[in-house]
């Protein structure tokens, strides 16, 4: 075999330009010849993600310019969908609000907290790290472990917080917590932040653990005088990337928010006061079978999502420079 | 001369008495904010009827009671599905699922990261900007999709697409990037070895706590899915939706099965965390 390889190499170099004599084409196309192996190995997962992905954002943008059930093919009405969104349809705004409402304030806590805790729990020792990092881990991967919150706060006196404020004398009748405007927006909120410690947490935390010591050593010798110094100055940009990847998956979780509001308060949530674009995508999917519009929201919902994402990623990469 | 501070398992610099001590405070606040919820979880799985309905309700039990558990086993049992082919319906699936991520996942993540066909970065790019996006987005489309490949109601629905999840990936290739060096590629090919060899032999065994963790994160998407709503027969349900069909037989059997639901992807985190934390060493992203 070796010998064989030998033989057919000075072939090729023999027969082949150098790269210089090639134009661009032909040295992607001579490139493409020997990494052939490398697209057979990509395709499967390729095929997977196009049809999976790719394609179902492509045809909701194209759907979202026509009117569909399902049953009929659809009918080309370009902008109508969502011109009844943005002027017609009231529902729309309030789930456009309290989207952005939720996004603004879950996204940059959770991310805030993720790394503050991170930070914290970044000088204990080892086996105590460890021991934290499961207890704040642990909601976020438990699935619907949050409707426990439903049980502490259940509305009758046998809840945990209505049975204690109710002993305390605070209150006389029991409060019921997921269906009073007053308190569902507040506690959906809690309640997401409590899940929401989860791989940016993670990256967090290995990302704090892989910067040098050495680096804080020098730091100290050029006149870095206490912590807060030392994470301006030295950790929050050795950690860039892991800045970075931490805020997409936080933008990315508290727009999609919405899962958790129907579980607690049932749908539509008292006065829609959560009602989120989520709960509209679902409403027009499931119920109305207006494709068509769904497809608007859901266009809308990623334009969001994405501009958000590619806007502080931008702002991210200027940290530091 | 600066004071260093000695602890245990390292030498510190520039630390101050009050901001270790507020740091433990916000610290101890926060652990008992995140694990109190689930203190009360496991404790009221395991009261029994009469203290259950206790007001005020009380933070431990007195006469710990198995009975609940015995319930939901009961209750799911009655259903005409025995609870064996529930606990069949999770393992295949997850496996299938899982198996499948790992294979064209990692074998997706090498290309991209070592053979760099040209167009891998559009790939790449694409995979990052599928990050930015939460499946509520492609939900209807998918669902049109999943109904013109006639997939509604089987085991595909549940096993398929989860192959096309890309946090995983992500993970796995940032991890070769940053773990195998090329020029140790580039020897084994000089050697003659092919890419699948080289992918199977060499570069996988380097990348193990990275195959771990997505094993890991798929598992966990898996079992968390729960019941969805493409899959009405009972015998292609998994325990986990099954468990959830019965939370509202009592509070108490309902706790119970939060407590099972949650224990499994835990202790699996338990187990990996170390690796996992190695992996997630290298997920940055560069600009």
């Amino acid at each position: 075999m070796p010998d064989n390889t030998a033989v057919k190499e000075t072939k090729n170099v023999k027969v082949q330009k150098s790269r210089k004599e090639m134009t661009k084409w032909e040295w992607t196309l001579h490139e493409m010849k020997r990494t052939r192996v490398g697209y057979l190995m990509v395709a499967p997962f390729l095929l997977m993600f196009l049809v999976f992905t790719v394609v179902p954002v492509a045809l909701s943008i194209l759907l979202s310019f026509t009117s569909f059930n399902m049953f009929q093919w659809p009918k080309f009405i370009f902008m109508d969908n969502y011109i009844r969104l943005f002027l017609d349809d009231d529902l729309f705004m309030t789930a456009f609000k309290n989207t952005m409402m939720f996004a603004i304030t879950t996204g940059p806590t959770s991310y805030i907290l993720s790394f503050m805790l991170a930070w914290f729990i970044n000088e204990l020792s080892p086996r105590m790290r460890a021991f934290v990092t499961v207890i704040f881990y642990a909601p976020s991967i438990s699935g619907a472990v949050y409707l426990v919150w439903g049980i502490i706060f259940q509305g009758d006196i046998y809840g945990y917080v209505n049975g204690w404020l109710l002993k305390l004398g605070i209150i006389s009748v029991p409060i019921i917590w997921f269906k009073d405007a007053k308190y569902v927006v507040g506690l959906c909120i809690m309640v997401a932040l409590w899940t929401s410690l989860g791989t940016a947490f993670l990256s967090f935390i290995a990302g704090l653990q892989g910067i040098d010591r050495h680096l804080y050593e020098a730091g100290a010798v050029d006149g870095i005088k206490n912590r807060w110094q030392e994470l301006w100055f030295i950790t929050l940009p050795t950690m860039k990337p892991m800045l970075m990847f931490g805020a997409v998956l936080a933008i990315t979780g508290s727009f999609g928010f919405g899962g958790i509001v129907t579980a607690l308060c049932g749908t539509p949530s008292v006065d829609y006061v959560a009602w989120t674009l989520t709960h509209h995508l679902q409403e027009y999917m499931t119920t109305r079978f207006e494709f068509g519009y769904a497809s608007a929201i859901s266009v809308v919902l990623f334009l969001i999502m994405f501009g958000a994402n590619i806007g502080i990623q931008k702002l991210l990469s200027k940290v530091g420079q | 001369m600066k004071k260093l501070r000695v602890r245990k398992h390292a030498v510190v610099l520039n630390r101050s008495v009050a901001g270790d001590g507020g740091i433990t405070f916000i610290l101890v606040i926060m652990a008992i904010f995140m694990f109190l919820p689930m203190w009360y979880l496991i404790v009221n799985s395991f009261k029994p009827l009469g203290e259950m309905n206790l007001t005020p309700p009380r933070f431990y039990v007195m006469k710990p009671t198995l009975k609940n558990y015995i319930d939901l086993f009961t209750n799911i049992n009655a259903t005409w599905v025995p609870i064996s082919r529930y606990i069949f319906n999770t393992i295949f699936i997850s496996v299938a699922a899982t198996v499948g991520c790992l294979v064209f996942g990692s074998m997706a993540a090498y290309s991209i990261s070592k053979i760099r066909f040209p167009g891998y970065n559009i790939v790449m790019n694409l995979i990052i900007y599928s990050l930015m996006i939460s499946s509520t987005v492609s939900g209807l489309t998918n669902f049109i999709i999943y109904v013109q490949l006639g997939w509604l109601n089987t085991y595909t629905i549940s096993i398929v697409p989860v192959w096309a999840s890309t946090l995983g990936l992500y993970l796995v290739k940032n991890f070769m990037d940053a773990n195998v060096s090329d020029e140790m590629i580039e020897a084994a090919r000089i050697d003659g070895a092919t890419e699948f060899f080289i992918y199977l032999r060499i570069v996988m065994p380097l990348v193990k706590p990275a195959w771990l963790t997505l094993i890991i994160t798929t598992f966990q998407q898996v079992w968390n899915a729960g019941a969805s709503g493409y899959v009405w027969s009972e015998q292609l349900k998994t325990f986990n939706a099954a468990i959830t069909q019965v939370i509202t037989v009592s509070a108490g059997a309902g706790s119970a099965s939060i407590v099972l639901m949650m224990s499994v992807p835990i202790i699996m985190f338990i187990i990996t965390q170390s690796q996992i934390v190695e992996t997630m060493a290298s997920s940055g992203m560069k600009d």
